[in-house]
């Protein structure tokens, strides 16, 4: 009986990251330009969504919502003719590559687009997994607070993009900008930060118009 | 938080890089846990006690490395271990920039039996 040491030198998510990045490819290979949106709870994800397709009007655009329960944010998106579908973890606090790969039949990516993949809500967890998207877009609603950056570094440091919704209500919170950036910019040099406000439209023609630049 | 899923993929890898070189069992596995990994090492190993029972895993040692988390100063060329809740760089005080390092979190090597 002998004794030997194997090299290994396997990350440990080396069997999600293969299926998003097959996922990735796949869908970009149709013209399907993949987000990736967190947030947490109550952010302004899917107020966002219904923003940026208003934006997107050119470009057909899919939706896969994730929840752990309910599909009050599909109901929504259908109703207003989008092609959305539901997806419940009945549990799991975020999505991941295996979830979204087994998901995609449900659409129809019959055009080139846009799909916007909707997590779980919580601002810990989606910045972890990769899904098989193109990019990261942070939803951070001023009502959080200034602290966010700090509290939830990662979050921050993955986003390709974040978006500050609510804006309108800053005032309201005693929402620090200065401190509030500064945290965002030491976390991560690139993202641009899009200050907007889902009620009123504020923002997102310029979050469309990026988002547009990036996919071609 | 994730350590249960973690912990089957570990036993997963582990135990097909075992198969391949015709290990009778494993007696060792190390790990690369970055302290920025955000896994908790006693859960992993907690798991582990439970879910290698009847795999060639069962009994081995886990092994854990840990790596300190280090951001990189650009102005200074150089990295640096943060204070708690500050981004600033010992040497220049300005605020520097995350990097991967202290979020590893791979399966390292492992020592098996063979016949």
């Amino acid at each position: 009986m002998a004794e030997k040491e194997i090299q290994v030198v396997q990350n440990i998510f080396d069997e999600n990251d293969r299926i998003a990045f097959a996922t990735q490819e796949k869908l970009g290979k149709m013209g399907v330009f993949v987000v990736n949106i967190m947030g947490a709870p109550g952010a302004g994800k899917t107020s966002s969504i219904i923003n940026l397709i208003q934006q997107l009007s050119e470009n057909k655009v899919y939706v896969i919502e994730g929840d752990i329960e309910s599909d009050i944010d599909t109901v929504k998106l259908k109703e207003l003719g989008i092609e959305a579908i539901q997806i419940n973890t009945n549990g799991a606090c975020h999505l991941d590559a295996p979830t979204i790969q087994s998901s995609l039949d449900g659409l129809s990516f019959d055009k080139p687009g846009l799909l916007f993949i909707e997590n779980i809500g919580n601002l810990v967890c989606p910045a972890e997994f990769q899904i098989g998207e193109h990019i990261k877009m942070l939803i951070c609603s001023a009502a959080e607070g200034s602290d966010k950056p700090y509290k939830y570094p990662l979050a921050f440091e993955k986003a390709d993009v974040i978006l500050l919704t609510k804006c309108d209500l800053k005032t309201y919170v005693d929402f620090n900008d200065e401190f509030f950036f500064k945290g965002v910019r030491a976390l991560n040099k690139t993202a641009p930060v899009f200050e907007v406000n889902a009620k009123t439209g504020q923002g997102f023609e310029d979050v469309a118009g990026w988002l547009l630049q990036r996919k071609s | 938080m994730h350590e249960f899923p973690i912990t089957e993929q570990i036993i997963k890898i582990a135990s097909e890089k075992a198969k391949e070189n015709n290990a009778r069992s494993i007696t060792r596995i190390t790990l690369v846990v970055g302290e920025q990994s955000g896994f908790i090492g006693e859960s992993i190993q907690m798991y582990f006690d439970i879910i290698s029972k009847d795999t060639l895993c069962e009994g081995a040692v886990l092994e854990m490395e840990n790596i300190k988390a280090k951001w990189y100063c650009p102005d200074c060329n150089i990295h640096y271990a943060r204070q708690p809740f500050s981004f600033a760089c010992p040497d220049c005080g300005n605020d520097g920039m995350p990097t991967n390092i202290g979020k590893e979190f791979y399966v390292k090597d492992i020592e098996i039996e063979t016949e």
